[in-house]
């Protein structure tokens, strides 16, 4: 059994709060590094993180990149997409392929 | 390119014949693993490139409308409509191999405490947006789950690929030719050890040849001077 978990400023996760989700409310990039350090070691399976502070925390979120889980999934937040989700994709086809073939288009 | 630093000798030579078979199999194998790896996840990352893009206009309309319930209620009354989550959400994170990967695959499990109902709320003090909000956010969320699998599969499959696609070059260009190239290199040592052999013994033989000729001619020589002599 593993939790769902969401990293978030209070208005992009309070929504998915009330969904069931675990809910951490953080204010700024530290704070949610300090969350990040908490979460991984307990037994979650995804860890939704909003792009403002996948973005900060992109350093911390790498090193736990080779792990089975947790899941650490950049979405939306309340202040709109970054584009960050898609572009983790679009590094992914770098690494994997060695140049961008699916996104070349934008 | 790099001859690999051995003695030519039989011995060396009968095993690197069969580890740059071993290699060129191995090759060969790593190349397929490759290919599959890279169709799998090529497939798969245009899927998260389409299920991204189809989830995040959603997720703007949530919480547009948690926004506008944000709005239209205090926010002690919000906090407090959502402070006690009436369902919860349990994952159940299973391993799924794909190519001798290990990927997570996810169910979860959407228990709702009573009444089937989502809301952890009465409707009497909280406004519609927020209603409308939580139901979009039930709606879009398996689909969300789908988006942390794929993605974090694909997420490991690329660094996968990057390996294989390592150990692939490595062989094709490092291992592979410094084999045929000791290879080689041993054979055409042994084939000069050969022929140095070879014409040695000849020698040898033209030596001992000559010795007995000189023999032969002194042996009829005396025998020509004892007769002439008599």
């Amino acid at each position: 059994m593993n939790k769902i978990g969401i990293i978030g400023d209070a208005d992009s996760v309070l929504g998915f709060k009330a969904f069931g989700l675990e809910a951490h409310v953080c204010s700024d990039a530290e704070m949610a590094a300090g969350i990040l350090r908490d979460v991984v070691k307990e037994d979650y399976g995804i860890i939704f993180i909003t792009e403002r502070y996948y973005k900060e925390l992109e350093a911390d979120i790498t090193k736990y990149a080779e792990l089975r889980i947790p899941a650490i999934i950049a979405i939306p937040g309340s202040d709109g997409s970054y584009g960050i989700g898609l572009s983790n994709v679009k590094h992914a086809v770098e690494k994997a392929v060695g140049a961008d073939i699916l996104f070349g288009d934008k | 390119m790099a001859r690999l630093n051995v003695k030519p000798t039989r011995m060396v030579l009968s095993k690197l014949k069969s580890q740059l078979k071993v290699a060129i199999k191995g090759h060969k194998l790593m190349k397929d693993k490759r290919d599959e790896l890279m169709r799998i996840f090529l497939e798969e990352a245009r899927a998260i490139k389409a299920l991204r893009e189809e989830i995040e206009p959603q997720l703007e309309k949530v919480y547009q409308s948690f926004a506008i319930a944000r709005a239209e209620m205090n926010p002690e009354m919000l906090e407090e409509s959502l402070m006690f989550p009436k369902n919860s959400v349990t994952l159940v994170a299973t391993t799924k191999n794909v190519m001798s990967v290990d990927v997570p695959s996810f169910q979860f499990q959407h228990s709702s405490t009573e009444t089937g109902s989502v809301y952890p709320y009465g409707f009497a003090m909280t406004s519609g947006a927020l209603d409308q909000s939580i139901a979009l956010l039930t709606a879009l969320f398996p689909q969300l789950m789908k988006l942390a699998e794929m993605e974090k599969e694909a997420m490991l499959l690329a660094d996968e690929i990057e390996k294989t696609r390592r150990r692939v070059n490595a062989l094709e260009y490092v291992k592979i030719p410094a084999y045929q190239e000791t290879i080689k290199y041993i054979k055409m040592k042994l084939a000069e050890d050969e022929r140095g052999n070879q014409t040695r013994l000849m020698k040898v033989k033209d030596m001992m040849v000559a010795e007995q000729i000189e023999l032969e001619r002194a042996r009829s020589a005396k025998m020509l001077e004892e007769y002439t002599s008599a």
